[in-house]
């Protein structure tokens, strides 16, 4: 769905969020256009579908071996570089080598983790889509950045779904 | 304003009065907040100035004397690890489990982690000595050619604790974001700007809604291995040394069971004075104690099989050391301690937890504090007899704490509630947007004539793939057929 968004309507709940969204696309709008914006997820919602695939899982293992090789590499090299006379005997056994192996893997896997949610959430983007308070109070906000032959249809569209929600709260 | 939890469940959702319920302790400050506040800061403070004597006088100051190098402070480091594995790893498994109930519980659970990490971490410092060569276990090079010795548990203790400490911390963060963008767009002036800053800039895209989700979840699958590994790898400080007692393949699911046995308990006394003193009876409803009180029940159980098994098989062996501990213990100097142990983990709290009459919220948190108590003390007995009965009489000695130690270990108590209390006040400390998940999708299934009304267009039949309620949507989408 879009990054920016020039027109929106505030739902009373998710359904009317789906009716809306189900409207827009029949007027000809792109799902790519149309964002949704809620107080919480709505992932059982067509809405709430797309954009779910995403490839943080497999990020996150290769930052996990990537961590774990790190590990390896931190406690073998150290074992060369000051090679302290043990008669013999392994500086750092197998079993030392995979505690530290094991803990610098987790703890890159939940570095990536963070780092991956932080970009294609995204985060720290303080200025972009339209926003309404109103969200917090269980609205749902469904924005478009339509193309310009679509635009006053899409404001129809929009309108009509304003009017239907209002009418069912009076209702 | 008030319901019941049941209204709350079955009624649509209310979000004006979840919100406000929610953000009142975040929003209010009364004079009795800053009281409790000055009361543990006092304590706290105290802790510090002892621990500042002991800086400027020595360690001298401290019991600890030959043979018997491990005393009071590297108990308070056992017992805070252990505490906290109340949150993270419970918070984990309840979210992996997908266990309705956990949704008031796991904020509060996966706090008491990340503090009680924090303190724990503090005492090896703090048994130094001399803290300010503390950095000395950090793995960098330097011009003394002087690295960790990688074969030492305590290096081990360096990783896996910082491991646990940054994943708690993000796992404890990451579903904090959306609360705090509720916090920015309900409050004004300087917290307005403020939780704003901590939002990250979060508006509630469904695209920032999944991210958010598929994290936790790495996170919840993540966080587990680590928190067994966090206790197991403190077990293996006393297992990998050859003291009687010590020397045990036992340690480390003996040390990881009671891990979550005190943390539990721990999770349980905080829920208790948070329903008490920030008035959410209706959201931490008697459900969560009743759970959590069936599961501290089981590991009541299973740490009775851990020191029967422990224990009978250092009385078969017959070992001259390990039986003289062992007796050391159960009927020397040690016992009154070693029975109020067993009372305090078992005898007071089975009764209370087993018996449903008495599985209360007054019930599990007495159970609850008991069992704290009781779990500080088997980390005392576990440390302080074996270190003055070693293998041969020449090295066997006596541990008595002195005020020093006793004021600081107050102090980590008073610091663990000055914490939770002061984040209570900044944070709302149930997560908002899970709590409202949790009962639309409860509403959303108890109630299928509800679902059924709210009808869902989906003329073109996209939405086939997606259920709104289960099997709310299903008949839904028959009557539209």
């Amino acid at each position: 769905m879009s990054r920016t968004a020039s027109l929106y309507t505030m739902c009373p709940d998710a359904d009317a969020a789906q009716q809306t969204v189900d409207a827009l696309l029949s007027a000809g709008a792109r799902s790519e256009d149309i964002t949704v914006i809620s107080s919480e997820p709505f992932d059982r919602y067509e809405f709430g579908q797309h954009e779910k695939s995403t490839f943080m899982p497999w990020v996150v293992v290769l930052g996990a071996i990537l961590g774990g090789a790190l590990g390896f590499l931190l406690v073998s090299v150290t074992t060369k570089s000051y090679p302290i006379v043990t008669g013999g005997m392994p500086i750092t056994p197998g079993w030392v080598t995979g505690i530290i192996t094991y803990e610098l893997t987790m703890l890159a896997a939940i570095l990536t983790t963070l780092l991956i949610l932080l970009i294609t959430a995204p985060l720290f983007r303080w200025k972009q889509d339209p926003y309404d308070v109103q969200v917090a109070d269980g609205k749902v906000l469904v924005g478009i950045n339509p193309q310009e032959d679509l635009r006053d249809k899409v404001k129809e569209v929009l309108k009509a779904c304003e009017e239907r929600a209002e009418r069912g709260a009076v209702s | 304003m008030t319901k019941t939890p049941d209204q709350i469940n079955h009624d649509l959702i209310n979000h004006d009065l979840i919100n406000h319920d929610l953000l009142r302790p975040v929003a209010r400050v009364s004079a009795r907040f800053f009281l409790v506040v000055a009361m543990l800061g006092l304590v706290v403070l105290a802790g510090f100035s002892a621990w500042g004597y002991q800086l400027y006088s020595g360690i001298g100051v401290a019991g600890i004397r030959r043979p018997v190098f491990w005393g009071f402070y590297i108990t308070n480091f056992v017992f805070w690890i252990g505490i906290s594995h109340a949150g993270t790893l419970i918070s984990a498994i309840l979210r992996l489990a997908n266990a309705g109930w956990r949704r008031p519980v796991t904020r509060c659970a996966e706090v008491i982690t990340v503090f009680a990490l924090c303190i724990g971490a503090m005492f090896p410092v703090i048994h130094l000595g001399r803290p300010w060569v503390a950095f000395w276990l950090v793995p960098y090079p330097n011009q003394r050619g002087l690295w960790p010795n990688y074969r030492s548990p305590l290096v081990w203790d360096f990783f896996a604790i910082n491991t646990y400490l940054i994943g708690s911390i993000t796992f404890l963060i990451l579903p904090i974001i959306p609360d705090f963008a509720l916090c920015r767009d309900k409050f004004t002036g300087w917290r307005k700007t403020l939780y704003g800053l901590l939002a990250l800039g979060w508006r509630g895209t469904q695209r920032q809604w999944h991210r958010l989700e598929t994290a936790m979840h790495i996170m919840a699958i993540v966080i587990i291995p680590v928190a067994v590994s966090v206790h197991t790898i403190v077990s293996w400080d006393f297992a990998m040394t050859p003291v009687p007692m010590w020397h045990s393949t036992i340690f480390a699911p003996y040390f990881v069971a009671g891990a979550i046995f005190s943390g539990i308990a721990a999770l349980i006394v905080a829920m208790v004075f948070l329903r008490r003193f920030l008035h959410l009876e209706e959201y931490l409803p008697s459900v969560c104690f009743e759970n959590l009180g069936k599961l501290l029940l089981l590991m009541s159980l299973l740490w009775v099989y851990f020191v029967f098994a422990e224990r009978l098989t250092i009385w078969y062996g017959n070992h001259p050391a390990e039986v003289s501990v062992l007796w050391l213990t159960q009927s020397g100097p040690y016992r009154y301690l070693f029975w109020i142990m067993v009372a305090c983990n078992f005898l007071i709290p089975f009764p209370l937890l087993a018996i449903k009459k008495l599985r209360t919220i007054t019930g599990t948190c007495i159970a609850s504090i008991t069992v704290v108590i009781g779990m500080w003390l088997e980390r005392y007995l576990i440390i302080v007899p074996s270190l003055s009965r070693k293998f041969l009489p020449y090295a066997w000695g006596t541990y008595r704490p002195t005020w020093a130690e006793i004021t600081i270990t107050a102090a980590t108590f008073a610091g663990m509630a000055l914490l939770y209390v002061v984040f209570a006040k900044c944070v709302p400390i149930i997560s908002i947007w899970e709590l409202k998940v949790g009962m639309r999708e409860a509403s959303e299934s108890t109630t299928s004539v509800a679902a059924v009304s709210r009808t869902r267009p989906t003329a073109s039949g996209r939405g086939e793939h997606g259920t709104v309620a289960g099997v709310g949507f299903n008949k839904t989408h028959r009557v539209e057929l």
